[in-house]
């Protein structure tokens, strides 16, 4: 009755016992991962769009103000970071729905940490064409 | 009485503010992925910081579709994400005095920012600033 119990996709893979994959040491927990970065990419998109509610608010004080301001989103530092911005959103997104998923339906949440790869095929599919898309535009 | 559920997020509330919290997480965040994903293909990724200025704006809000929907995006992104910091308060502050201190902060922040967000995209008028820069011949 011990290893009947737990559900199929949850940890039942056997861990080997030789090399470097047989460190067992530091291991966070099952979607422990998951909701690190649930919840460092939430935060981090609220930081930045909290710093956008004010340069929009300046957009009300006329063309020569904001105008002037632009230089701060052109620089190369960053557009970097906008890039990283993209990436928390997706990521945050995509992860949202697997909470979303596993929250009302019966059958996901026994497929947890399947989804889990889900969320990052589905953000890699969405983040690489993005950040191309971006990159490009920078160079050019 | 069925086994604990499997859960990805916080578990479902019983009942009061956390659980309409916990329902206002998952509907703003549906919603938020139409939103946030269709402005971030759009500013970011069709046009770009080097083509967006002030009459970039200017005439995408000329149009009442898009500035109710940067209004909506404000609303929903700004109570779900300091919603989201209030949770991530309650698991690190943990003295009583400080949580007065950061929930005082933090909803006066989501005061501020909602009211100047909302001056921002719902009173912003570029008549005045063309009339003004035609005024002076240019
Ligand atoms: C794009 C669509 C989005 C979806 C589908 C989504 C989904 C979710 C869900 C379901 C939760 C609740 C997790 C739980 O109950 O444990 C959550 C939490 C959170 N979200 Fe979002 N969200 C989205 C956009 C955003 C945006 C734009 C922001 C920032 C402004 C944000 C910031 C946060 C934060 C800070 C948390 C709290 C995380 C924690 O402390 O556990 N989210 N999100």
């Amino acid at each position: 009755m011990t290893t009947e119990t737990v559900p199929p996709g949850r940890d039942t893979a056997v861990a080997s016992t030789r090399g470097f994959v047989a460190y067992r040491g530091y291991r966070p927990p099952a979607g422990m991962l998951s909701w690190a970065l649930h919840r460092i990419t939430g935060l981090g998109v609220l930081l930045f769009l909290l710093l956008h509610i004010v340069d929009i608010f300046l957009v009300g004080y006329g063309p020569e103000t904001f105008n002037k301001l632009l230089f701060l989103y052109r620089h190369p530092v960053f557009r970097m970071g906008e890039i990283i911005l993209v990436a928390g959103l997706y990521y945050h997104a995509a992860n949202g729905v697997r909470i979303i998923l596993i929250d009302f339906w019966d059958r996901a949440a026994q497929y947890e940490r399947q989804l889990f790869y889900a969320v990052i095929a589905v953000f890699l599919a969405g983040f690489i064409p993005t950040a191309v898309l971006m990159v490009r535009a920078m160079l050019t | 009485m069925s086994a604990p559920r499997v859960r990805a997020g916080r578990e479902r509330p019983a009942g009061g503010f956390e659980l309409y919290s916990w329902y206002f997480f998952r509907i703003s965040g549906l919603l938020l992925i139409f939103l946030a994903i269709t402005h971030v293909v759009i500013m970011h990724v069709i046009n770009t910081v080097d083509e967006i200025d002030w009459n970039f704006v200017a005439d995408r809000w000329g149009s009442p579709f898009w500035r109710a929907f940067d209004w909506l995006m404000l609303f929903l992104a700004l109570l779900h994400g300091l919603n989201g910091a209030r949770l991530a308060i309650d698991d690190y502050v943990r003295s009583r005095g400080w949580r007065v201190f950061a929930h005082s902060v933090l909803w006066s922040a989501a005061v501020i920012f909602l009211v100047i967000g909302s001056i921002a995209v719902l009173t912003f008028n570029p008549e005045a600033f063309q009339a003004a820069s035609s005024a002076m011949g240019s």
